[in-house]
């Protein structure tokens, strides 16, 4: 499972995003495989397999009780739930409406699945966070590096101070 | 015969001359390369005194070719001024008193974009605040530039890859391109500039970051020290949300071409002609 650090984990992994490795001198063109940085998962969740091989899927939809109970899905809920894009066969995997597996790495491509229009733009570096180069190397970042997959709303956040106010003595730089 | 009219025609005429030669706006770079290096090794030497630091002062050029311009997406700010400290934190503004190239406008949904009831002091706990959007507002980096033209010093200018930049050197501090500039975005170090030594950046530029005396006037060169080398702002690769978008106008691959081609982009105060090289867009 995915878990979140949104914007610290987006912080956190803009470091490894200037390393050469992850980066992409083009913009990306549909389908091509993107460097990213890892995904954002929680300590020890990853891979699902360590607990997941042991036991036998259970395809029926239903709220879970047992475990990821910290986990609350507002990610069209009404209509979606974890098998939707969790493969049950193997759990170290996501899974397109198509039935191919993605890897987590990939996910992007999952979610580029409704959010066309976010993903054209995502591949142009024109929605997200890029570091690096404007002629060069460029650091990506995932989709969930930002958006909780299962919460995908951009939480708030606290505001760095408000300038100062002008005194006496800097009116005139201040003006506008 | 020389009437007294001719005279001060031409003895005006002349010293008018001298002025704009002595003063023509590419003067900088008029000064031979060699002569240039040990200007800036003296600069480097005098910094090294004063702030005990290794200050590397580029004199990188612009990059033929390229004309750099700016895009934020004004769907995706929400206000929460990580731009405006990661500027400061760059480019060596004096921290006391405060000196910030970004200023970040709150404005209401319901007026639309309307500085007259905008504030730049909003303080909430958590932004973006309902009800209204956000509009940070630094240099326009004009292709038509109000505050060049009324420089008396030639001081100021246009780079090439269209940087409206300072020679703090040449600045007399009059100010004049204060008032001609429509975006507020030039600022005067009334004072000698409060930079502690523990935040100063080594990493500058003769037109950009390098430390300022007292009595110049400064503001966003799009961080030409980083630019210039390839990389991109520092606002840029701060920013949260990712809604700030930086390349070269002349790539037809670049973000900056892609916005202008595929999104709804407007630019501050267009009826003055100034003609911003900075795009504000909505990606949705």
């Amino acid at each position: 499972m995915i878990f979140l650090l949104c914007l610290c984990g987006a912080l956190l992994a803009t470091n490894g995003v200037r390393s050469p490795s992850a980066a992409t001198t083009e913009t990306a063109v549909a389908g091509e495989h993107i460097e990213v940085p890892p995904p954002p998962f929680s300590d020890g969740i990853f891979p699902c397999s360590n607990c997941h091989a042991s036991m036998k899927p259970n395809r029926t939809r239903r709220q879970l009780t047992f475990m990821h109970t910290d986990i609350v899905l507002k990610h069209d809920e009404a209509h979606r739930w974890c098998l939707d894009c969790h493969d049950a066969d193997n759990r170290d995997f996501l899974h397109l409406a198509s039935g191919e597996r993605v890897s987590f790495d990939e996910s992007y491509r999952l979610c580029g699945q409704c959010h066309g229009e976010k993903y054209r733009d995502w591949r142009a570096g024109v929605h997200g966070r890029r570091v690096g180069y404007w002629n060069g190397p460029k650091g990506y970042l995932l989709c969930v590096n930002c958006h909780n997959p299962h919460q995908p709303r951009f939480k708030a956040l606290a505001p760095k101070p408000a300038p100062h106010r002008p005194t006496r003595q800097m009116t005139l730089n201040e003006g506008h | 015969m020389v009437t007294r009219r001719l005279f001060t025609k031409t003895a005006v005429g002349a010293a008018a001359g001298t002025i704009l030669t002595a003063c023509g706006p590419r003067r900088l770079y008029e000064v031979p390369r060699d002569k240039l290096k040990l200007r800036i090794a003296e600069m480097e030497r005098k910094y090294k005194e004063e702030y005990g630091k290794d200050v590397h002062v580029s004199d990188a050029g612009p990059i033929p070719g390229v004309r750099f311009a700016y895009a934020l997406d004004l769907s995706r700010c929400i206000g929460c001024r990580r731009c405006v400290y990661a500027c400061v934190g760059e480019n060596n503004q004096s921290r006391d008193p405060q000196i910030q190239w970004i200023r970040v406008f709150q404005m209401e949904k319901d007026r639309g974009v309307d500085f007259s009831h905008s504030t730049p002091y909003y303080q909430p706990a958590d932004v973006p605040q309902e009800g209204h959007f956000y509009i940070p507002v630094a240099c326009q980096q004009c292709e038509n530039p109000a505050c060049t033209k009324v420089c008396p010093t030639g001081a100021t200018w246009k780079e090439k890859d269209g940087i409206v930049v300072i020679d703090y050197d040449w600045c007399i501090g009059c100010r004049y391109c204060m008032a001609a500039c429509p975006y507020g975005a030039r600022h005067f170090n009334w004072t000698e500039p409060g930079l502690p030594v523990s935040d100063l950046n080594t990493n500058t530029h003769y037109l950009g970051n390098r430390p300022r005396p007292k009595g110049v006037v400064e503001k966003c060169t799009f961080c030409i020290q980083r630019t210039r080398a390839g990389r991109y702002p520092a606002c840029v690769e701060v920013c949260p949300v990712g809604a700030r978008k930086f390349g070269n106008l002349l790539d037809p691959k670049s973000e900056i071409r892609y916005i202008i081609e595929n999104k709804r982009v407007l630019v501050l105060k267009e009826e003055l002609n100034t003609v911003p090289r900075f795009f504000y867009f909505y990606a949705t």
